[in-house]
């Protein structure tokens, strides 16, 4: 279960009364209601070696990169090029029928600087598993709308926010921002001030605010 | 699903979701009509009265009968998202009242649970608990606009203004709460920043008891009136695995058969105290859906009586500080909104804003299975389906 | 130019009666359909648990008038790409058919509003028939989807619902043995039964037919606001809008009247022929009087001095009306005013019932889809009223010929009628469940639907 409710927390760093007090300071009065934050909170990725995995690896092999957990939930990192096969497997013998969510993450920094990110649901195992998949400035990622036909508007999004292409989607279109509009804005080097000047002259008729 | 030939079927379907999308292609030159006529297209929207906001939808008419469809969507896009990278956790809070709007309280749940699980803090049980009344609250408030809305579609007039006097009833519950009604940013990230005020219990109880009456009344107008059955039964069938495949949640998924909850599947808040049950429809019409959402409003006032009866002493505020910088990580968590899973996926690179804020929204997704919904149904039926969706514009174009 | 006056004097004296009638038909009209959609406006407010129209006005008393001026004033558009002289004529058609049928109608024995032709009710539904005319151009000059669907469902509508109607009619005509007005009123009030006693099954048809000739909820499929955003009226605006409107109020005041004429006795009192209820006759100056008197009561509640004045004006106006039907009652010398006065109070409260039934019907029912109204048009109410008109001459036949007891007779028919209307009942929800079988049908859950 990948998303089991949080096990008990190791007891903060100790309660207010405890605290050391800084020498030569007066004692300052307990704060009820907000101690410090703990400073090494036990949450964060670590690798991950269940049994879905090992079917992975068994079967994938190196086409599964990564396998991590990260707050009790697992994440698989596969290989592009190897993406309409696993999801096909996941869906079909996995069990994990329900595509959630599909979005992408922009690391500018990166060798491939898109994570394409699945989150999918099993109704089976009442689990869920993020599926993720790297893809460099220009690469395209197979469409996974033929597995999981929630894929088409979801990736129609992705496409329209970073400009990832989608291999074999049927009606890769812009689908939130005008079929016109030029620039990707959840990419990290659009800025939050751009807009696409031209668009809003033409269309709108008056001078961008920005 | 454990079809027989997965694959083919899915083909199938892939097949039939490019042609939905492509209508603009293929509305040019029909396969010919039943009279031979020309085919009509109707714009309906973005300015319709019963398209529940600014969705603008192009029909393919054969008469009256649909022949195809096409979501236009993005009107109210706001880009909330790309706002998310550019605010820390806590300014991002009131953004998402604004998606859904007729159920921010939700929405606010599901950020503040989605930072804390991030942050790996969880949030007192008294925090929990007033959580969720107030979520059940607003699932019931968000329900009753939808049904009054709804029912106005196929020209029943009246439930509206009942379902609008039951919720200013709530709304008056909010705003004693915290001072707003709409979006009311009633939750913090690690607890509540507000407790619950004096006569909360008793105002939660009232409305529960009074609210069985009115439930019944609007199942008068409606439930068995032979109208609103033959305007509803058979329409906008939506099958089991199709509604799976096309990824619906929430109470359009449960009418097709499927009982899936989240708050069941994977317990939030508080749900794992109560007892309550999860209604699921059969042959996930429009009728099914009705009826599946009328008795969710029932079992959420039964959480609420549950709720009220023991809440527990204590913080209200769990330990979080003042700055909050999440370890690096990703986390996705979801709720079941009032219209479906509502799912954050937000990412930390460490910082005090977040790297990353994914918003997955239900009524998005669900709107997706309109075209499927609506093919072969008459322009009237145009309407009650994108009414049972329950769409709200805010959320899909976020 | 002695002749040419002549000539019109000669013209006036002839025809000074249809020509008042005619000028108070245009003038009075608007005003009494302005109230009538001030009363139902009302009613929806208090079946709807708020308080309506409450600013311009006591209780928005002048509401109307506000409503008439701003449609005035307003602008006036007629869309680019529309056909400019369709569509500017066709509401003048559709309001022109409505006033012109009222021309028959009479409101009591002695307010005949232009003349009694003896074919006053074929000439009341063949005029009323003819304002679709106004509907369909209109939608079509529209050069909008939307108005010609409203169009077209309007044109298919009145077809299939004229029929019905029409056969309702005939039941009546049948009982009452002529097509003129009066002597309809008057052969129920010889007979002392009003028609509805005898015909149920005609009456039902009638109703259910007018709702939908009239465009009304839960028939309102030409303008259906949450489909057609207002059908054929979606282009219109200013007054011309609201001569459609206009045409629809009047509509409904004349399917009304028919339908008081034909099958509720007219201006005739209720009871009339029952000796010991002469009492019900001082109903209505002590109805008016109590009106007055509330008006009286509420008066100095209302928050602004001119609509205390307004108040206080209406109360005195609804005592001018209880003294008008009093008198008669009291005054042995004015007895000869009291079949007038009184027939035409009884004959305006027939219709007011009848039309807040159709705005009960509206505030309560969804409304139909176009296949379900068709499929009720032609499955059910066109074939039960042709099997009552036929089952009604038998009776009458029976009674006539034979000496059967009319009431016998016509019970027996009636309930023929009813086993035939509960057969097609049936046969149309079987129709309907096979319909439904074979569009998908209830489907089976999942095989693995998931409990959490």
């Amino acid at each position: 279960m990948a998303d089991d409710p949080k096990e008990q927390q190791p007891p903060p760093l100790g309660s207010a009364g405890e605290k050391p007090a800084a020498p030569g300071a007066a004692p300052a009065p307990p704060k009820p209601v907000a101690p410090p934050v703990p400073k090494a909170p036990p949450v964060g990725p670590a690798p991950l070696d269940n049994d879905l995995v090992k079917r992975y690896r068994a079967r994938f092999g190196a086409a599964i990169r990564e396998a991590v957990e990260d707050r009790k939930q697992a994440i698989l990192v596969v290989e592009r090029e190897h993406l309409a096969e696993i999801a096909r497997y996941t869906h079909d013998e996995e069990k994990f029928n329900l595509l959630s969510d599909l979005t992408a993450v922009d690391w500018p920094k990166r060798e491939k600087r898109f994570d394409v990110v699945l989150n999918l649901y099993s109704f089976t195992h009442n689990a869920r598993l993020r599926l993720k998949v790297q893809a460099g400035a220009g690469e395209s990622v197979t469409s996974v709308s033929g597995v999981w036909p929630t894929a088409n508007w979801l990736e129609r999004e992705v496409y329209d926010m970073f400009g990832i292409e989608f291999a074999g989607h049927p009606n890769l279109q812009r689908i939130l921002l005008p079929e016109e509009w030029q620039g990707f804005p959840l990419r990290k080097d659009y800025d939050i001030l751009t807009q696409d000047q031209a668009w809003v002259r033409e269309n709108l008729g008056i001078e961008s605010g920005q | 699903m454990g079809a027989g030939e997965p694959g083919d079927r899915e083909r199938a379907v892939a097949e039939e979701g490019s042609k939905n999308q492509t209508v603009e292609n293929t509305l040019k030159a029909g396969p010919g009509t039943l009279l031979g006529a020309d085919e009509l297209i109707l714009n309906m929207g973005p300015q319709h009265p019963s398209t529940h906001g600014v969705l603008r939808v192009k029909l393919k008419l054969d008469g009256e009968r649909v022949a195809g469809s096409e979501c236009v969507i993005g009107y109210l896009h706001r880009g909330v998202e790309k706002i998310a990278e550019h605010r820390t956790y806590q300014q991002f809070g009131p953004y998402v009242d604004r998606m859904d709007y007729v159920a921010a309280v939700s929405n606010g749940l599901g950020y503040c649970e989605a930072v804390e699980k991030l942050l790996g803090v969880e949030a007192p049980p008294r925090a929990k608990v007033i959580r969720t009344i107030l979520t059940e609250l607003q699932r019931i408030a968000s329900h009753l606009l939808w049904l009054g809305t709804h029912a106005l579609d196929i020209g029943a007039l009246t439930p509206l203004f009942y379902c609008l006097r039951e919720r200013e009833e709530i709304l008056k519950i909010f705003e004693k709460y915290c001072g707003a009604r709409l979006t009311t940013h009633a939750f913090r990230i690690g607890g509540l920043q507000y407790d619950a005020y004096d006569t909360l219990e008793k105002d939660t109880e009232r409305f529960c008891n009074d609210f069985h009456r009115r439930i019944a009344e609007y199942e008068e107008l409606l439930t068995g009136n032979r109208i609103w059955i033959a305007r509803t039964q058979g329409v906008g069938i939506l099958s089991a695995e199709d509604a799976i495949a096309m990824g619906v949640t929430g109470p359009v998924l449960r009418a097709s058969g499927v009982q899936w909850d989240i708050r069941k599947a994977m317990p939030y808040a508080a749900y794992d105290q109560y007892e309550f049950d999860v209604p699921v429809g059969k042959t996930g019409d429009t009728y099914d859906r009705y009826l599946v959402r009328m008795e969710e409003m029932r079992q959420s006032v039964r959480i609420c009586m549950q709720a009220i009866q023991n809440i527990p002493a204590g913080p209200i505020l769990g330990k979080v500080g003042k700055v909050m910088k999440p370890p690096v990580g990703e986390v996705y968590h979801a709720i079941e909104a009032p219209k479906g899973e509502l799912g954050y996926y937000i990412v930390s690179d460490g910082t005090v804003q977040p790297y990353r804020v994914r918003i997955r929204p239900p009524s998005f997704v669900n709107l997706q299975a309109f075209d499927k919904m609506v093919r072969g149904h008459l322009v009237a039926d145009v309407v009650a389906i994108i009414g049972t969706l329950d769409i709200v514009l805010g959320e899909v174009d976020r | 130019m002695p002749a040419a006056l002549q000539a019109t004097l000669e013209f006036l004296r002839a025809y000074a009666g249809p020509l008042i009638a005619s000028l108070v038909i245009v003038a009075v009209l608007p005003l009494i359909a302005g109230y009538v959609v001030l009363v139902e406006r009302k009613v929806m407010a208090d079946m709807q648990a708020r308080l309506g129209p409450m600013r311009v006005g006591p209780h928005g008393l002048l509401q109307p008038i506000a409503d008439a001026v701003k449609l005035l004033l307003k602008e006036d558009i007629i869309p680019e790409k529309a056909d400019f002289w369709i569509f500017w004529l066709a509401p003048l058609v559709s309001v022109t058919a409505a006033m012109l049928s009222m021309a028959a109608l009479a409101f009591g024995p002695a307010f005949q509003i232009a003349r009694d032709i003896n074919v006053g009710i074929l000439f009341v539904v063949g005029i009323s028939s003819l304002g679709i005319f106004g509907i369909v151009l209109g939608g079509w000059a529209s050069n909008s989807h939307y108005s010609l669907i409203g169009a077209l469902r309007s044109a298919a509508q009145l077809v299939s619902y004229e029929t019905a109607a029409g056969m309702a009619l005939v039941s009546g005509l049948l009982l009452g043995g002529s097509l003129q007005i009066r002597t309809i009123v008057e052969e129920q009030a010889r007979q002392g039964v009003w028609f509805i006693f005898l015909a149920p099954v005609a009456f039902f048809i009638y109703m259910v037919a007018s709702i939908a000739e009239t465009n009304r909820a839960p028939f309102d499929l030409p303008e259906a606001e949450s489909e057609l955003v207002a059908g054929y009226m979606t282009e219109y605006s200013g007054f011309r809008w609201s001569l459609y409107f206009l045409a629809e109020y009047a509509n409904m005041i004349v399917v009304a009247s028919v339908a008081t004429t034909l099958f509720l006795g007219g201006w005739m009192r209720p009871f009339a022929s029952v000796r010991w209820m002469g009492w019900v006759d001082f109903l209505p100056p002590l109805l008016a009087l109590g009106v007055a008197g509330y008006c009286v009561y509420r008066a100095p509640r209302q928050p602004v001095p001119v609509q205390k004045l307004v108040m206080l004006g209406v109360a005195g106006l609804c005592a001018l009306v209880a003294l008008l039907l009093a008198v008669p009652l009291l005054l042995p010398a004015a007895f000869f005013l009291k079949a007038g006065i009184h027939g035409a109070f009884w004959f305006v409260a027939k219709v007011g019932a009848y039309i807040f039934v159709f705005m009960w019907l509206r505030f309560t029912l969804p409304r139909y889809r176009f296949d379900q109204l068709m499929r009720l048009g032609w499955y059910f109410l066109i074939p039960v009223s042709i099997v009552n008109v036929m089952a009604l001459g038998v009776g009458l036949v029976l009674h006539w010929q034979y000496r059967v007891n009319l009431w016998l007779a016509l019970g027996g028919t009636t309930l023929l009628t009813l086993l035939i209307a509960l057969w097609l009942v049936w046969a149309d929800r079987k129709r309907e469940a096979e319909a439904l079988q074979a569009r998908g049908g209830p489907g089976t859950p999942a095989a693995d639907s998931y409990a959490g």
